[in-house]
């Protein structure tokens, strides 16, 4: 199994201009190299799906969302796409507010407080495949990494909001906390059924599996409330509605980032997004088949010979991936726009009386179901 | 390349560890140990232990950090800043410092020696499979597995006893 960085390191190690011995330049180059299309895609990813929400609010809501601003003088009119140039513009307008710091707040943390929370969303990035062998490093402990990594984040959230040296902000440093820790142990939960399934950490191998038997939204009911499981304690470490009580706006103004302001402030956001796009896209490779047609696996029940129709083919494989991701990023949207936000007793229980017992119990009963049908 | 590495993920480590007990305000320190077992970590990947290098920062830098800085947040530490001198214990120049620094240094010295020797020794595990999910698993389940059961009860005597001091009315 080769990934991205393996096929760089080599190509580059091929190349006739590049001097013997020259390790630390390859890696350089490489390192950089492999963290631009992050960042860029951190970067796209948010300013797309700020304004997929807005117009999904806008459309929940009746309403016609950011319709004014265009780009490049293309405005869209009174479409779905009016208002497209939105997003760049609050993002330019972001980048170019004054960059306040509290003078009761404790300045270093308050800095570093948001690069925490956001590197840990990029190296998550790491760790994820968006296609077969599209995968920056492709480590043996694949799930395992990415849940190790993220769960560094909510370092950030506390330093930012003890940092902030504001109420408000402490209240929803200390609620992301007590929420982020109690909803890791679900989702870990929920994928270690999978893992037992497979018996793999790897993406690549969980993938594989599902190409040969079946996605695991359809292997057995536990593996589908696994992936129920999975999703909402997702949802909820990624901070949103109906989980979003660190940043309730109605009790706590704007939680842990109340005194945050421009570029800062945007770094939150980024990583909120990012967090998004991370758990959308490990549900559709671990439980949606990742990268497999649906086509394919569908005709494949019929005994089909392989053929163009199924859509399958490494390029298909993005494409598939990317849907199934920004479906599951729309049912996000869909259920924020739904549903009140919980209270934080309701957020507890929900976590540690529902979703633990329920993952663990479902960990017992998939093995039975495999020892007898497997 | 992976010796640079290793060199620049160590002085890392040192430089984060010293900080933490250096540092008067508690706040950093505990900032300065995750960025610690970070480097910790990616000594680990280094060495293509991965499972233990993501245990080390699931496990320390994701879960027991976040209770150190509850900790210190919730009970408001007060920084030492404000009287910073130290116990003169530790005080550079008393012959105290110097004898522990030199019993330290010795036991450091020591410890290296011993570690080199074993790695120098030829080990019968392929080094890729040094740390994986499967070896640390059988280990802990074979060989270890007293200790592991009797860590495990350890733990449920203290999430007992939590829940005893903090539950008074049950």
């Amino acid at each position: 199994m080769t990934s991205f960085t393996d096929s760089l390191i080599e190509l580059l190690g091929g190349l006739a201009w590049v001097p013997e011995n020259a390790a630390g330049i390859i890696f350089v180059t490489v390192s950089v190299l492999v963290a631009l299309p992050v960042f860029l895609f951190m970067t796209l990813n948010a300013m797309v799906a700020v304004y997929m929400e807005r117009k999904v609010s806008a459309f929940m809501q009746d309403r016609l969302g950011p319709m004014e601003v265009g780009i490049f003088g293309f405005k869209g009119g009174k479409r779905f796409w009016g208002g497209i140039g939105q997003t760049v513009a609050d993002a330019v307008k972001l980048l170019g507010k004054e960059d306040t710091i509290p003078g009761e707040a404790d300045r270093a943390l308050f800095i570093i407080g948001p690069f925490i929370l956001f590197g840990a969303a990029f190296a998550t990035f790491i760790g994820i495949p968006i296609g077969y062998g599209l995968v920056i490093s492709d480590f043996n402990i694949g799930i395992f990494f990415v849940i190790a990594i993220s769960s560094i984040g909510v370092i950030g959230v506390i330093l930012a909001g003890w940092a902030s040296n504001n109420k408000w902000s402490l209240y929803g440093a200390m609620r992301s906390a007590a929420q982020m820790i109690s909803y890791e142990l679900p989702v870990g939960m929920s994928l270690l059924l999978v893992v037992m399934v497979v018996g793999s950490l790897q993406f690549h191998d969980i993938v594989m599996w599902q190409e040969q038997h079946r996605w695991f939204l359809f292997h057995s009911p536990f593996t589908a409330l696994a992936f129920l499981i999975f999703f909402a304690s997702g949802v909820a470490e990624v901070n949103r509605t109906p989980f979003d009580i660190p940043e309730a706006e109605s009790e706590l103004v704007a939680g842990y980032m109340t005194e945050y302001s421009g570029f800062r402030w945007s770094i939150f956001f980024l990583s909120e997004y990012a967090n998004m796009a991370i758990i959308a896209l490990m549900s559709a490779i671990i439980f949606l088949g990742g990268w497999l047609s649906p086509l394919g696996g569908l005709f494949r029940t019929f005994n089909l010979e392989q053929s163009w129709y199924f859509l399958e083919g490494p390029w298909w494989g993005v494409f598939w991936i990317s849907i199934k991701a920004i479906a599951l990023i729309f049912v996000m949207m869909w259920v924020r726009w739904t549903w009140p936000r919980l209270r934080p007793d309701q957020l507890m229980y929900v976590a540690w009386k529902v979703f633990i017992p329920f993952a663990l119990a479902n960990i017992f009963f998939v093995g039975i179901w495999e020892l007898l049908l497997g | 390349m992976t010796a640079s590495l290793f060199y620049l993920f160590a002085v890392g480590l040192l430089g984060a560890s010293l900080f933490v007990v250096l540092n008067p305000n508690p706040m950093y320190s505990v900032v300065a140990l995750v960025f610690g077992f970070a480097n910790l970590a990616a000594i680990y990947f280094l060495l293509e232990a991965y499972f233990i290098g993501a245990l080390q920062v699931l496990v320390y830098a994701g879960a027991i950090m976040v209770l150190f800085l509850f900790v210190v947040m919730l009970l408001n530490v007060q920084s030492d800043a404000d009287h910073p001198s130290l116990p003169r214990v530790f005080r550079i120049g008393s012959w105290w410092f110097g004898a522990l620094a030199l019993v330290f240094i010795g036991l450091f010295l020591l410890l290296v020696g011993r570690s080199a020797l074993a790695l120098l020794a030829p080990s019968e595990v392929p080094p890729t499979q040094i740390g994986s999910v499967s070896q640390v698993g059988e280990a802990l389940f074979t060989r270890y597995l007293l200790p592991f059961e009797l860590a495990s009860l350890l733990l449920t005597v203290a999430l007992i006893g939590t829940v005893f001091l903090a539950k008074k009315k049950i």
